[in-house]
């Protein structure tokens, strides 16, 4: 095949990849919502109620405060939206392996792990850029936060990310190291002794604990802590701006929840069941859906109802110190387990 | 700009405390839990007003909070609909004819803004099924305001 052909049929392909993740991500945050309210006993809102905060959003009037520095103020919004739908292209969204195992993410190969973990960063950091331009101080405050945030975080993130790429290159099997079809298609779990499940098992906790706050959801919201600094990094944000943050963070939410899925539980059901074909299919593709929305659940919607906020010093002692050591631990123990 | 049905599915609120006696203000936090959840109705208290689209006032508006309100009501981004909650916002109640106080609040509003869609919720305090029923008022407001673009 010619390079222009291919890459036509992935710009095609990418299209349609963005206007599912789109939709699917909203759909997600709808039964986020509803699962929250049902954990509080209440009736919450209906499954669509995403979809018309966005619309909402894109009929207001978007202010831009006279202080603000306007390109940075408008362009941020867009960029951190951008960001999460390249990340989206880097993930895969669906099962993997199995009946479909020539199934990949759309720039599968042109981008490693490494290249996710700092787009993992960009809607976090637009985001911080877009406080900082708003020249509002509770904004200004809710970067700094952010900040504060992303430094505390992305280093157990880092340590996790290098663990499974290390354990993967140690298979010896001439595989990419950083690569995440290899990590997908080479469960670990399957592959190392019983102090290697441990120590997955430590690393899967700590990267667990990741999620929240990389989604910047309660307990780990302190930069957009509404009731506190009135929406903080998001304050001054009206409008289609502020429905363009919305989205994104739906989508960045939905491609880390799929990235979780991919490096820790990427198995299939198809083969448990002895199914074959197009139901097959199907049948991971549900699994595939259950499995991003128990997690989605019990990372994000139990754990934001059940917990009040962590103050800014507090929540950057518990990433960096026994997140960090355990996420080190765990690494430790998958080294162990070669020996 | 035309407004599609998705605005009143989704009113997000703000809550102006101008000067009221926190009577009203407990009733609207009963409003928000289990028991009235008007979350079933996408309706969600905001942090801030930029990203409001109900104005929810309580309270009548004294000297103090007189420019402040009139402030949070520019800050709002267009379109919007202001909800008075309580007695005292609609005709000063009990603080009628008081040295301090500046309202009612929809005389004032007014002055600000001819065209502003004011709601009225009476009550002294406001039961939380009369601020759910305001917010269907709110809603007719707007969509009127829909017939109209
Ligand atoms: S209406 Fe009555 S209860 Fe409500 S704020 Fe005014 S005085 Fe207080």
């Amino acid at each position: 095949m010619n390079e222009a052909l291919e890459a036509v049929i992935r710009l095609g392909i990418g299209a349609g990849v963005i206007m599912i993740a789109l939709w699917l991500s909203l759909v997600l945050k709808g039964f986020d919502r509803k699962f929250a309210a049902w954990l509080q006993a209440r009736y919450g809102p209906p499954l669509r109620q995403p979809f018309w905060d966005v619309f909402k959003l894109f009929q207001k009037e978007n202010v831009v405060p006279e202080r603000a520095v306007s390109w940075a103020f408008n362009g941020a919004p867009l960029m951190a939206l951008v960001g999460s739908l390249v990340l989206v292209m880097f993930i895969p969204l669906g099962p993997v392996g199995g009946v479909v195992a020539g199934w990949m993410p759309v720039l599968e190969g042109y981008g490693d792990l490494i290249l996710v973990v700092y787009l993992l960063a960009i809607p976090g950091l637009m985001m911080a850029i877009g406080g900082f331009a708003s020249g509002s101080p509770l904004a200004t405050v809710g970067a700094q936060r952010e900040m504060v945030m992303m430094m505390s975080y992305e280093f157990p993130l880092a340590i996790v990310v290098l663990a499974l790429a290390w354990r993967i290159t140690n298979l010896s099997r001439g595989l990419e190291s950083f690569s995440l079809k290899a990590i997908v298609e080479n469960p670990l779990w399957g592959e190392v002794g019983i102090l290697g499940i441990v120590g997955l098992a430590l690393l899967f906790g700590v990267f667990f604990l990741i999620i929240p706050s990389e989604l910047s959801k309660i307990p780990f919201d302190a930069p957009e802590a509404e009731t506190e600094i009135g929406g903080g990094i998001i304050a001054e944000y009206s409008g289609t701006n502020l429905g363009l943050f919305y989205i994104a963070d739906a989508v960045k939410t939905l491609a880390f929840l799929s990235l979780a899925v991919a490096l820790f539980v990427p198995y299939n059901i198809s083969p448990l069941l002895n199914v074959g074909g197009i139901g097959a299919y199907v049948l991971d593709l549900l699994f595939w859906l259950f499995k991003v929305e128990v997690l989605y659940f019990l990372a994000v919607t139990v754990i934001r109802v059940g917990a009040a906020r962590l103050k800014i010093d507090k929540l950057s002692w518990l990433y960096l110190v026994p997140l960090s050591a355990l996420a080190v631990v765990g690494s430790l123990l998958l080294y162990l387990d070669t020996l | 700009m035309k407004l599609t049905k998705s605005f009143d599915k989704s009113l997000w609120v703000f809550h102006v405390n101008a000067a009221s006696c926190n009577g009203c203000d407990i009733e609207i936090v009963a409003a928000l839990t289990p028991r009235y959840d008007v979350e079933r109705f996408g309706i969600k208290l905001v942090g801030t007003p930029r990203h409001a689209d109900v104005l929810l006032v309580t309270g009548p508006v004294n000297r103090q909070m007189a420019d402040r309100v009139r402030r949070v009501y520019e800050q709002t981004p267009g379109p919007k609909a202001v909800l008075i909650c309580g007695n005292c916002g609609a005709t000063s109640g009990v603080y009628y004819d008081s040295y301090c106080i500046e309202g009612p609040f929809d005389e004032f509003i007014k002055k600000v803004d001819p065209n502003a869609i004011i709601v009225y919720v009476p009550g002294c305090p406001v039961r939380p099924e009369a601020i759910t029923f305001g917010v269907v008022q709110a809603w007719k407001a707007l969509e009127k305001l829909r017939g109209e673009a």
